[in-house]
């Protein structure tokens, strides 16, 4: 293939993550634009396999093979409430594997290289280990292999500051040298910040850092373009980069926060919570039957799923609950917050993988005017989103998110694991509300109880 | 133009299309669409086959067919995922597409 002709199918490789990225911002045509980036990314693949002029071709398709296995692997098996911390895995591969382009590009050329190509593979190996680390701890909290809650080691807030300056002092000194041991001191250095940045950031904000993370993987592809002389990486990694921007913006918003009190606010917040719910005050707890009976003599029921329905993968009996509810004639709704879940977003996919009809699930705009209309709200695992202190308490961490109006039903029963507080950490004054009634245990146990006591009546 | 300055073009306007494209998306795409860009970051793919076929020994060669690994789990894996995230949208009514669509 000629020079031209490379040139020409990278540029339609580049068009095509153009309007994936524009399909996929808006419902009807999400999936299509899917399948157009994949097209773009298979045609920018054959082209490099066929003009690259490459030795050691055996050797490379055996490497594809080894990806595509589990990759495909992994994306076709795993449950839908898992997505997340897939999404953070695969993310992690990816900025690993621009770093690790960067390095061996370096070792290839990097000590004669201009001041401005080194530049680029420093931000590469830095930006991408920090991805790399920092993926990998996000999947180690969501998969719950360590604790969701803030990790602040003790001094963090001057090891973690230690680490940047010596990161970004290997880094400047790189520069002028093209020192290998300095390269691979710094992509040490970052791997380690990648592991500290993340630590401190609290389980339900971890989405965000994702999406930040992404942003900052395509930046790395972009530099690493730049190293390449490949224009439709830089284009690529650069789409990803500014989309992925714009997304975390748009998710912290979502929650009412900013992106810098997310991902440093646990080196500043005090540790207000620790006196809360140790404070026994009056709440009113009842069995499966005494909510069955409050639910199907209701004439209108909103169901508020959340995280707690997600973890306990109840999503299949909470259907089962309102078919069974709607076949008695309760209208039944689910209110869904924009953050409900583990991400943004998140509860729409679950519930439609559990075949909820579409017309049922409520945006918060649309609902929150019919709770004062509503028999009885069912708050199913879920509590930062329908906590008032975001409306009334403006010391509180989530004041001024947006809530669901729960407060407004006729009652209100919580599904819920334990008095905990939600992962924002602040006790929720709906509670102790008189018209609250509260059942203890997993989502899905109590639900199963409750969907038997209506079947028995 | 020097091609330092025509890459920094190119650099500059993709970072404008890429703000535009994503400026207006409802809270339920977030996931999908997070995801979506995800896997087209794994076009480092491109560049690691680059490093790996043009590798002068074997420590070269050996990053590069690591790179190749992990690229191409991002790549595939990504758009699979992503694929089956948005099937559970498919086949709705378009009014309920409609409000889907409303953005938050």
């Amino acid at each position: 293939m000629s020079a031209n002709a490379v040139s020409l199918a990278y540029l339609v490789a580049a068009v095509a993550f153009i309007l994936a990225l524009k399909g996929l911002s808006s419902p009807p045509s999400a999936r299509n634009g899917n399948m157009i980036g994949a097209i773009g990314a298979l045609i920018a693949v054959i082209v490099v396999l066929i003009s690259g002029n490459l030795s050691h071709v055996w050797m490379i398709y055996v490497a594809m093979l080894i990806g595509v296995v589990p990759g495909v692997w992994a994306a076709r098996r795993v449950k839908m409430t898992a997505i997340p911390q897939l999404v953070a895995l695969f993310n992690g591969v990816g900025g690993g594997a621009a770093a690790v382009v960067a390095l061996a590009e370096f070792l290839k050329s990097g000590h004669t290289d201009p001041v401005g190509s080194l530049v680029a593979t420093v931000f590469s190996i830095l930006i991408g280990s920090v991805s790399f680390a920092g993926s990998a701890v996000t999947f180690a909290k969501l998969q719950e292999l360590m604790t969701t809650r803030p990790v602040v080691l003790p001094g963090g807030k001057y090891v973690s500051a230690l680490v940047a300056v010596a990161t970004l002092a290997a880094a400047i000194a790189v520069l002028p040298t093209g020192n290998t041991a300095l390269v691979v001191a710094l992509l040490a250095l970052s791997l380690v910040l990648g592991v500290l940045f993340v630590l401190p950031v609290g389980g339900a904000d971890v989405p965000i850092v994702i999406s930040l993370l992404n942003a900052f993987t395509g930046l790395t592809v972009a530099a690493s373009g730049y190293l390449l002389n490949n224009t439709l990486l830089i284009v690529a990694g650069t789409l990803v980069g500014a989309s992925g921007t714009i997304l975390t913006r748009l998710m912290a918003q979502a929650m009412g926060r900013s992106v810098v009190s997310i991902l440093f606010g646990a080196f500043t917040a005090k540790a207000s919570t620790a006196g809360g719910p140790s404070e026994a005050r009056p709440v009113r707890s009842a069995g499966p039957e005494d909510i069955a009976i409050l639910l199907a003599y209701a004439h209108k029921v909103i169901i508020v799923p959340g995280y707690g329905l997600a973890v306990a993968q109840a999503q299949h009996t909470v259907r089962e609950l309102a078919d069974l509810l709607a076949s008695r004639g309760v209208t039944v709704e689910y209110a869904i917050h924009p953050v409900a879940g583990r991400m943004p977003g998140h509860m729409n996919v679950l519930l439609a993988e559990a075949n909820v009809p579409y017309e049922q699930l409520k945006e918060m705009d649309e609902v929150n005017g019919e709770f004062a209309s509503t028999d009885v709200a069912v708050v199913i695992g879920a509590n930062d989103v329908v906590n008032p202190a975001a409306r009334t308490d403006p010391s509180a961490p989530i004041y001024g998110m947006p809530i669901l109006n729960v407060d407004q039903a006729t009652n209100i029963v919580f599904m819920k694991r334990s008095m905990r507080p939600g992962f924002a950490g602040i006790e929720n004054e709906l509670l102790y509300d008189p018209k609250t009634t509260l059942l203890f245990g997993d989502a899905k146990d109590s639900l199963t109880k409750v969907v038997g006591a209506i079947k028995n009546m | 133009m020097s091609e330092g300055m025509a890459l920094l073009t190119i650099f500059v306007m993709a970072v404008f299309v890429g703000f535009e494209v994503v400026s207006k998306v409802s809270t339920i795409l977030h996931t999908p669409l997070m995801s979506g860009a995800n896997a087209i970051h794994g076009v480092i793919l491109v560049g690691a086959i680059l490093v790996a076929g043009h590798a002068d020994n074997a420590i070269e060669l050996w990053l590069g067919l690591f790179a190749i690994v992990l690229a191409t789990v991002n790549m595939v894996g990504g758009f699979v995922v992503t694929d089956r995230m948005l099937e559970m949208f498919k086949g709705k009514k378009p009014g309920a597409r409609a409000s889907a669509g409303s953005d938050k």
